[in-house]
């Protein structure tokens, strides 16, 4: 079946044909499509489930991990606010090693208010234990919701799955998608399956104190999971597209990279618009490529030292930002191909608060890179004062004076 | 129900991590016994975090998972939504009971908006307070249940409010059952919990849990005082449900007039973290406002008991 939706619908398909049985979600912009098409699901018996309205992200995430260690398929949806208010549960979640699947809208946090996109709210999560698979397209939402149950429920994982895509250009956006069949996605996606749950017969405490011997190991095993994930993410990319069908890259999506001197790496619809960006750059005399980062963690480290080994530069673009250093892929970049020979490698930082990001100021971007006249460190191309800044400004100066500050 | 007839097996395993004299521990033995097998327990940040054993051993001999603070009814209803589910789809003959044990902090002041948010949903759960009336994991801080005047770490010249009463917020949320409990009384104790077992929707048991160590008392005085609690009026037991309220075990009886009640006194003066109500002088003022709102409630209920059975009087004259 094709239909044309939303980001956001396309997200709420993706759980309807994972077979989630409990979905718990507090609404937030831009998520909110997902949660009511998913409850008009249920209303209509389309999908056999319980939706639980309840009053806060941190509730969110925690009937999902009750759900969850009670043996059962949950799905959330959440953005921005939503995901930094639950943030102690998403460490809880991956910590008990409980499998489930939630999508963040990324979004950028306030104050001031911005509903728009970018993708400090999944980087400030990047430590809890999650999973982080980042899309560039609708039909990719799917894929990777269905793909994302069974990497979790992997018997070699099981951590928590996070499924992001970006706020607007992707939530809002319609795009033509291909519904796969129920049956086809039931071959590939095995009934829920968990390393443990509460079992009335095998009554065992979860999540108890434990002491300075035994809680370093508990971390370690997470570790080796995050680890082992790596072989099961391009596995299950690879399952999927000869069972089901549709293939966006495994852990990294790479473009016209086979003979690149150059190459762009960014993540989401920045890496849709860097498309353009290499294409034009090719024209130009450039022979240059994209690395696309589907899995954030685990980070695609061999992947990128391969990819990035023959190059002579690299230009990695963040929509977010590390305070006090610069942005966080492209700090991880450097240290994944550290020692390894390989490009110059320089970062920018832009497109945040749904700043739009186009092609052209990518190309000149990558091509004063390329030339080697990009400083080192952050990069914020597209920073400059606007009227609305001039106007606060001159305010607070008078303000300023009168409270004496120099 | 005697004592005599509660179920033998125990649930609640010997060689805890709890105090001596702890009422966690004892209210978790009632309420096990009285829930049965059938039950999977989720236990909120508290004392009971840490008394039920550390990794790699438990004294909890039920599926248990530990959660964090703010939690109590947020994964209750993911808990009872999951059992739902495999109720349909046939894993379960029978929906196990969910109870959900959360201390007095987790659930008067960090857990309370998940608790209102499961209620209002009226989620298929038991939700226990055992109120030990400050954060005694912590070393004894104020929570929004320690009484007036109490002594805590953070309250050295004793608590300047009063405490709130979580158990009537739940009354207002117009869930099928709300009861409070004291481990004096554990009959009643094991009457509400068997009767909440077989109830659907939140219900809600709020056990008041003298804290040797955080109200500094002798720990084997720890039931005298849940006893004096409930004889002084300080603590009532009662349970609501279909829109009524009825007062049950020494609460009653200090109603009905069979009973008297004795001068919170007595109750004040048996711990120490009241001390400072009497030493180095009596603070007569405290004293005789905590005793007047004791003395306000129970005149205002003695009466209402008298006029209710002064009506069933007349109602029953055949001259009327």
């Amino acid at each position: 079946m094709r239909l044309v939706e939303t980001g956001n619908h396309v997200a709420a398909w993706g759980a309807r044909l994972s077979r989630v049985e409990v979905v718990s979600a507090y609404p937030i912009t831009p998520q909110t499509q997902v949660i009511e098409e998913i409850s008009r699901f249920i209303d209509e018996g389309e999908m056999e489930c319980e939706y639980i309205p309840v009053e806060s992200e941190h509730s969110a995430m925690a009937a999902m991990i009750g759900a969850a260690a009670m043996g059962v398929r949950a799905f959330s949806a959440t953005s921005a606010h939503g995901l930094a208010y639950m943030h102690e549960l998403l460490h809880w979640a991956a910590a008990v090693r409980l499998p489930m699947v939630m999508v963040n809208v990324n979004r950028a946090l306030g104050p001031g208010w911005n509903i728009w996109c970018d993708h400090q709210d999944t980087m400030a999560a990047r430590d809890t234990g999650w999973i982080q698979l980042y899309c560039a397209d609708h039909q990719e939402i799917l894929d990777t919701v269905i793909q994302a149950y069974r990497i979790s429920e992997d018997p070699r994982v099981i951590l928590p799955v996070m499924v992001c895509y970006d706020a607007f250009v992707m939530s809002h956006t319609y795009m033509q998608v291909d519904i796969p069949e129920q049956e086809a996605v039931d071959r590939f996606l095995p009934p829920f399956r968990s390393l443990w749950k509460l079992d009335l017969e095998y009554p065992f405490t979860h999540g108890s104190v434990i002491y300075p011997d035994d809680y370093e190991e508990v971390r370690f095993s997470m570790q080796q999971a995050m680890d082992n994930a790596r072989r099961v993410i391009a596995e299950a990319a690879r399952e999927y597209r000869d069972v089901v069908g549709g293939y966006h890259g495994e852990l990294v999506d790479a473009y016209r990279m086979e003979d690149a001197e150059y190459a762009l790496l960014a993540m989401g619809t920045v890496a849709s618009e860097c498309r353009v960006a290499v294409d034009e750059l090719r024209e130009s005399g450039y022979p240059c490529g994209l690395v696309r980062i589907r899995s954030y963690r685990p980070f695609p480290v061999a992947e990128l030292r391969e990819l990035l080994a023959p190059l002579r530069v690299a230009l990695v673009i963040d929509r977010a930002v590390s305070f006090g250093l610069e942005g966080p892929l492209f700090s991880e970049v450097k240290a994944a191909v550290y020692g390894n020979g390989g490009p110059s490698i320089h970062g920018m930082v832009t497109g945040l608060g749904g700043r739009d990001v186009p092609y052209d100021l990518i190309v000149d971007n990558a091509v004063a890179a390329f030339k080697g006249k990009l400083l080192p460190g952050s990069h914020w191309p597209a920073v400059r004062l606007n009227d609305h800044h001039r106007l606060v400004k001159r305010s607070l100066e008078e303000y300023w004076k009168k409270e004496g500050v120099r | 129900m005697r004592l005599r007839d509660f179920p033998a097996e125990e649930l609640f395993l010997q060689g805890s991590a709890a105090c001596q004299g702890c009422p966690g521990s004892a209210a978790l033995r009632v309420a096990f016994k009285a829930l049965g097998r059938n039950t999977v327990l989720c236990v909120i940040a508290s004392c009971t975090s840490v008394l039920q054993s550390p990794y790699p051993v438990s004294a909890l001999n039920l599926p248990t998972l530990n959660m964090a603070f703010a939690t109590g009814g947020a994964v209750g209803s993911g808990m009872t939504a999951a059992a739902e589910r495999l109720v349909a789809r046939g894993e379960f003959e029978e929906k196990p009971t969910i109870l959900v044990w959360a201390g007095d902090g987790g659930t008067y002041d960090i857990g309370i908006q998940a608790l209102s948010g499961a209620a209002e949903r009226n989620a298929d759960f038991i939700y226990v307070c055992y109120n030990n009336e400050a954060y005694s994991n912590t070393g004894t801080q104020r929570s929004g249940a320690t009484p007036y005047a109490a002594w805590t770490t953070n309250t050295t010249k004793g608590k300047e409010e009063w405490r709130k009463d979580v158990a009537q917020i739940m009354v207002a949320h117009g869930i099928p059952y709300v009861a409070t409990a004291s481990l004096a009384y554990p009959t009643d104790m094991f009457r509400k919990f068997a009767k909440a077992r077989e109830i659907r929707g939140t219900r809600y048991i709020e056990i008041q849990a003298p804290c040797p160590p955080g109200w500094k008392f002798p720990s084997s005085h720890t039931v005298k005082i849940a006893r004096l609690a409930v004889q002084t009026g300080m603590w009532m037991l009662y349970e609501h449900e279909n829109g009524r309220t009825t007062y049950t075990a020494g609460t009653q009886r200090i109603i009905q007039g069979q009973a008297k009640l004795l001068p919170v006194e007595e109750y004040l003066q048996a711990q120490g973290r009241f001390r400072h109500l009497f030493h180095p002088e009596r603070d007569e003022e405290r004293i005789a406002a905590i005793q007047k709102r004791i003395s306000d409630v129970f005149e205002t209920l003695q009466f209402t008991h008298k006029m209710k059975e002064h009506l069933m009087d007349i109602e029953i004259s055949p001259r009327l």
